[in-house]
């Protein structure tokens, strides 16, 4: 359980852990239901309604500022985002 | 009587004949709002501002191009808070997306302010759409305007609320597992889930990708079909979208059930209903076989294991779209973060709600290696079997229908401490998003107070299939226009 908090870069509390660890249980014992079907003749569906390959003209086309693109973010810093050094 | 309690199709004649201006509509509208949100808590924030200079344009529109201007122009409508709107906070109902000010609007937002529509705000829904009873919104509870002690369901609950309430004629939610369809049953509106890539998910604040569709709550099946219109349709910004055509979706709209083939899927009768539930449901069944339809008892052997796969799919889904909430680029920031992986953890853990987190650590662990067989690509082939046993019905039927829901509202904190309670709520709705088809639930009565909802369910691209059946409904039960009256304590 620790171990998905940081790969989720959830930053769990040992108590949030430990009441997450309990429901988890009993949502993947309820899940584990899928393991009664018999799936022996299908392919899986990722996505539906049958579309492949959407295709366009590959044309410049007008987009937003990096100014805008840039208004919602706590820190930048010389129009580039501002984050803590990588450890 | 207010005059939001008309029908779309009804003020649209109005402002064309000068009885009533878009900009008095918007006014009825904020009126309302200022009269009850205070008690029900559907909107998270309203928009006089910028209502009023929409009105403007639309009564100048009205005035200078009547013919040109479409039926929605001038109309008082409202947008989920995962809907972006340029300009206007939008934030999913999370903290971590609060001060959130979009750049761009979403593309369903964008066509009915192009066709004129007047928005009056953002509706409270779920954190990020997740949950069917709107009590994991980070800001308020949203409460059931038929009984202040129930919820609305969720996740769309505000803009069924809104709509109920006659704060606006029609609002935008979005559908992943039934977060339309669930709270237009709970709250006596009608609900359409749209076929998949029959809406642009473009400005959608997604959940999960594969299973997403934005589309109306209004309070007949009318106004629905009116406001679906403008949305729907192919759209560069979302390459999910169909090419097909949309055609005239109010083509069947009078056409009657007479002749119609509508399946009635007996896995979903097996289920625990609440009696006053299937009371309204075999009650409604009646009227339509009365009408001339044709019911027939079909089977979707697959039912059983449609709430398992999507509680392995959407959480799959929901873990790898909401990397992209790490405080970096929106949000409020990590003042006391020492690197950059703790900044992530601090924005996140102070950012997301219990549900939100309980999705991403269940997705994240079905994905991850040496589960991923077991579960995730499991439940992608259970989820072509879904779809399959769908295919095959519509060989023999034109639609099926069901209750929308085992329920009626629940009352308040029920089903907060028990996730797998609160996910089963959605078994008769998910189905619909596995397979990608059209759906829309429509008042068919009462029971003890509490409006019932009747869900069709048409093939894909089948929306006007749908439209017809429910209208049907709406005919005989005839209750559409019955108003809440609130009880319980506010």
């Amino acid at each position: 359980m620790a171990k998905l908090s940081r790969l989720a870069r959830l930053g769990l509390t040992p108590d949030e852990l430990a009441e997450l660890e309990t429901q988890l249980a009993d949502i993947i014992g309820a899940v584990s239901k899928l393991s009664q079907a018999d799936i022996s003749q299908v392919d899986p569906t990722s996505q539906v309604g049958g579309l492949t390959n959407a295709m366009r003209q590959d044309e410049v086309a007008p987009g937003l500022s990096a100014e805008e693109a840039l208004a919602n973010a706590p820190t930048t810093e010389a129009g580039l985002l501002r984050v803590p050094a990588i450890q | 009587m207010s005059l939001l309690q008309e029908p779309i199709a009804e003020l649209a004649r109005r402002l064309r004949r000068r009885e009533v201006s878009a900009g008095e509509l918007a006014q009825a509208s904020f009126d309302a709002i200022g009269s009850a949100d205070e008690r029900l808590g559907a909107f998270l924030r309203t928009t006089r501002e910028s209502a009023a200079a929409q009105a403007e344009a639309a009564d100048r529109r009205l005035r200078d191009d009547p013919d040109g201007a479409g039926p929605l122009c001038g109309i008082p409508v409202a947008y989920k808070d995962v809907l972006c709107t340029k300009g206007v906070e939008t934030t999913a109902a999370s903290r971590i997306l609060a001060g959130f000010v979009p750049p761009y609007s979403a593309t369903p937002v964008r066509r009915l302010e192009e066709a004129g529509a007047v928005g009056v705000g953002k509706l409270n829904c779920d954190e990020f759409a997740m949950g069917s009873s709107n009590e994991n919104s980070a800001y308020q509870q949203t409460r059931n305007p038929f009984d202040l002690g129930r919820v609305p369901g969720g996740s769309s609950g505000g803009s069924a609320v809104a709509v109920a309430a006659r704060f606006a004629c029609a609002t935008l939610g979005s559908d992943t597992g039934g977060s339309i369809r669930l709270p237009a049953s709970f709250c006596g509106v009608v609900g359409v889930k749209p076929s998949y890539g029959r809406v642009s998910r473009y400005g959608l604040i997604a959940f999960a990708s594969s299973l997403d569709q934005v589309g109306p709550l209004t309070k007949t099946v009318e106004d629905a079909a009116l406001v679906l219109q403008v949305i729907a349709g192919r759209d560069d910004h979302d390459s999910t979208t169909t090419p097909a055509p949309v055609g005239d979706l109010r083509e069947l709209l009078h056409a009657g059930v007479a002749g119609m083939r509508l399946g009635v899927p007996q896995q979903y009768l097996e289920m625990q209903l609440d009696p006053g539930v299937r009371a309204v449901f075999e009650q409604a069944a009646a009227g339509l076989e009365e009408a001339g339809a044709t019911l027939v008892p079909v089977s979707l052997p697959s039912t059983e294991y449609a709430l398992a796969a999507y509680y392995v799919i959407a959480p799959a889904e929901v873990s790898s779209n909401l990397a992209r909430m790490d405080g970096v680029r929106f949000g409020p920031g990590f003042a006391a973060a020492r690197d950059l992986t703790e900044a992530y953890e601090e924005a996140r853990h102070r950012g997301f709600g219990p549900e939100v987190r309980r999705r991403i650590a269940l997705g994240t662990y079905v994905l991850s290696s040496g589960y991923y067989d077991a579960y995730y690509l499991r439940a992608q082939k259970v989820r072509t079997l879904v779809a399959q046993d769908f295919e095959r019905v519509f060989q023999e039927v034109d639609a099926l229908i069901s209750p929308t829901a085992p329920t009626a509202a629940f009352p308040l904190g029920e089903r907060v401490g028990d996730p797998l309670a609160m996910y089963a709520t959605d078994i008769l709705t998910l189905p619909a998003n596995l397979a990608g088809i059209s759906g829309i639930s429509v008042p068919a009565g009462f029971a003890e107070g509490l409006p019932v909802g009747l869900q069709v369910l048409g093939p894909y691209l089948g929306e006007a299939t749908c439209f017809r059946v429910a209208a049907a409904v709406e005919e005989q039960a005839d209750v559409w226009r019955v108003l809440p009256e609130p009880e319980g304590p506010g």
